[in-house]
């Protein structure tokens, strides 16, 4: 017995020790955030959620987490809206029609955008991408279409709009990445018989590929979403940085603020422990969003993954 | 007929469409590499590699993203493999396959989350003061669901009949999996401990709170640390030009680390596939 529990169990108890590594994460950071915002949970409660302003002057403290919520939804939403499509159109491309030559290449240099480190993004896009949609976008839209609510504004760079555009940038790769590998997964029997009845390579791909494979792609979409939600040094240096009342995404031309940015822009510029307390608890809002999204995703990915090459999923 | 021409046009026009998107992604991509090396070039210097802050230089930012590397690989490597042995070599039952959901959820954690945890725990905890420590847990946190998961595929990887052969010559079955299976799946192994180490060193957030930068060389465990990504941070919200284009030769820097790791590790699996 004591030979047995000094070699291959031990082993095993050590190795599934060491893996329980991760739930230890998950509980411990649930656990930090929970306790690091107990002041302002136990002074705002429900409160704080619908609250709008951000103002730590001492005896008139009132923080509320809603711009920010919002500022993170609208930018996501954009992201999103201008993500998708392209990252549908570069995983098409890639499994359908790309040349076997260019796939291996093109493939790299999508997943390279992922290798990029944020804070370049946002360096990038403070110095040079901010002046593309600025003269390009935001100057005409303004001029024509300012009398619009989500126009008005006076634009100039730093506002919900652009982290919403580098926000799509960054969650390319994801997407594409991910619809491209459901998309191989779909069985070659499905297009040989769509091309059997004589239907085009595009109406194989609208009406076979991408209804058959569709519960993932819309687990890759929401993977961009968790993406997006999580993402921070981007989209902290191009937001604007507003707090407060004015941080409410009324305009997309206007200075915002999401969850993530307004912890890497403020945390440090903190003075009271009751705004320390403000900040980690939108920490623990963005993590328990966070964490919702992704186990949305995963649910849906593994669905369609799983069923690779068996029976059609409905 | 025209309805036939008219749906061959659309397939025409799908592929175009298609091909474009890809055009506009890369285009960000290109453009990225060619302002960090026009704008970060001429910043390059001996001086600027190794002096330190108040002598125009990143040194004790180059310094400090090293030590981190060094922190982190300390922490997260070890556990992470194990993790992965785990999860590959005894991973047939529930509690592995709870495991690795969390660990799938780890690995898309919002960073600067972490970066709470780690100042919760370490800088105002155990250590008391912002420290390079703090930072290298931070980090090792997002560095362990990566190498645990590469770490179980590239287990997976390596033929059954390979432990049996092992198995079969009377070894036991903990030392099959470190000297015979962790051997053969080397390759792979190093990739995704590579492929992490790129992704950590570029990570901004959660250092924020927890190493906090600082303009001299490495001070000893109590107190801040530079990075590179810090550096760059703070470099572009300032107005002078000097300092912005210090930034752009910091942002060089970290983006040569980072793609020539991305890049190593893309030739070394090409040429394990070939063979």
């Amino acid at each position: 017995m004591q030979i047995k529990l000094t070699g291959d169990n031990l082993f095993k108890i050590l190795t599934a020790i060491v893996a329980a590594s991760t739930v230890i994460i998950l509980i411990v950071t649930a656990y930090t955030l929970v306790t690091g915002s107990e002041r302002t949970l136990q002074k705002f409660g429900a409160g704080f959620f619908f609250g709008t302003s951000w103002n730590p002057v001492e005896g008139r403290e009132a923080f509320g987490a809603l711009p920010y919520v919002f500022g993170t939804l609208v930018t996501s939403c954009i992201a999103l809206l201008i993500g998708v499509p392209l990252s549908l159109g570069i995983a098409i491309f890639l499994v359908e029609m790309a040349p076997k030559f260019l796939r291996v290449p093109i493939g790299y240099l999508v997943e390279l955008l992922a290798a990029v480190p944020s804070v370049i993004y946002g360096l990038w896009g403070l110095f040079v991408f901010r002046y593309w949609i600025v003269n390009y976008i935001e100057v005409p839209l303004s001029t024509y279409l300012g009398w619009i609510p989500i126009f008005s504004g006076t634009p100039f760079g730093l506002d919900i709009f652009t982290a919403g555009i580098i926000l799509a940038i960054m969650i390319i790769p994801t997407v594409a990445s991910v619809s491209k590998e459901v998309i191989s997964a779909v069985p070659n029997s499905i297009r040989e018989g769509a091309y059997s009845i004589g239907a085009t390579k595009w109406e194989v791909i609208r009406h076979w590929v991408l209804s058959y494979g569709r519960s993932g792609i819309f687990g890759a979409i929401i993977l961009g979403l968790g993406r997006a939600v999580g993402e921070t040094m981007a989209v902290a240096m191009l937001v604007g940085n507003a707090t407060g009342p004015a941080a409410m995404p009324t305009s997309l031309f206007r200075p915002g603020q999401t969850m993530a940015s307004l912890i890497a822009n403020g945390f440090l510029e903190a003075t009271s422990p009751l705004e320390k307390s403000a900040y980690i608890e939108v920490g623990l809002i963005l993590l328990f969003v966070s964490l919702l999204i992704n186990i949305a995703a995963q649910v849906m990915v593994t669905r369609v993954l799983k069923v690779k090459g068996g029976a059609v999923e409905q | 007929m025209s309805g036939y021409l008219f749906r061959k046009f659309k397939n025409r026009l799908f592929f175009v469409l298609c091909g474009t998107c890809v055009v506009i992604a890369v285009i960000p991509l290109l453009s990225i590499l060619y302002e960090v090396v026009i704008k970060g070039a001429p910043a390059l210097s001996l001086n600027f590699l190794t002096q330190r802050d108040a002598y125009g230089g990143i040194g004790q930012a180059i310094q400090g993203t090293l030590i981190l590397i060094g922190l982190t690989g300390i922490i997260g490597i070890p556990t992470g493999v194990l993790s992965g042995v785990f999860l590959s070599e005894y991973g047939n039952n529930k509690y592995a396959t709870t495991l690795r959901t969390v660990n799938d959820l780890l690995t898309e954690f919002p960073s600067i989350v972490v970066g709470i945890t780690a100042f919760g725990i370490i800088v105002l905890g155990v250590i008391g003061s912002y420290s390079p420590l703090a930072g290298g847990v931070a980090l090792s946190f997002i560095m362990i669901p990566i190498v645990a998961k590469t770490t179980e595929e590239s287990l997976k990887l390596v033929p059954n009949s390979v432990r049996e052969a092992s198995l079969a010559l009377g070894v036991h079955k903990w030392r099959t999996t470190l000297r015979v299976v962790l051997p053969a799946a080397k390759g792979g192994l190093v990739t995704g401990i590579l492929l992490a180490i790129a992704r950590i060193a570029g990570e901004t957030a959660p250092l924020i709170m927890t190493v906090l930068g600082n303009s001299y060389f490495f001070q000893g465990f109590f107190s801040p640390m530079d990075a590179l990504p810090l550096r760059i941070w703070r470099d572009s919200l300032q107005p002078y030009a000097n300092l912005q284009a210090q930034g752009w030769g910091a942002a060089l820097i970290l983006i040569l680390i980072v793609l020539s790791l991305n890049i190593a590790v893309r030739v070394a699996s090409r040429g394990r596939l070939k063979r």
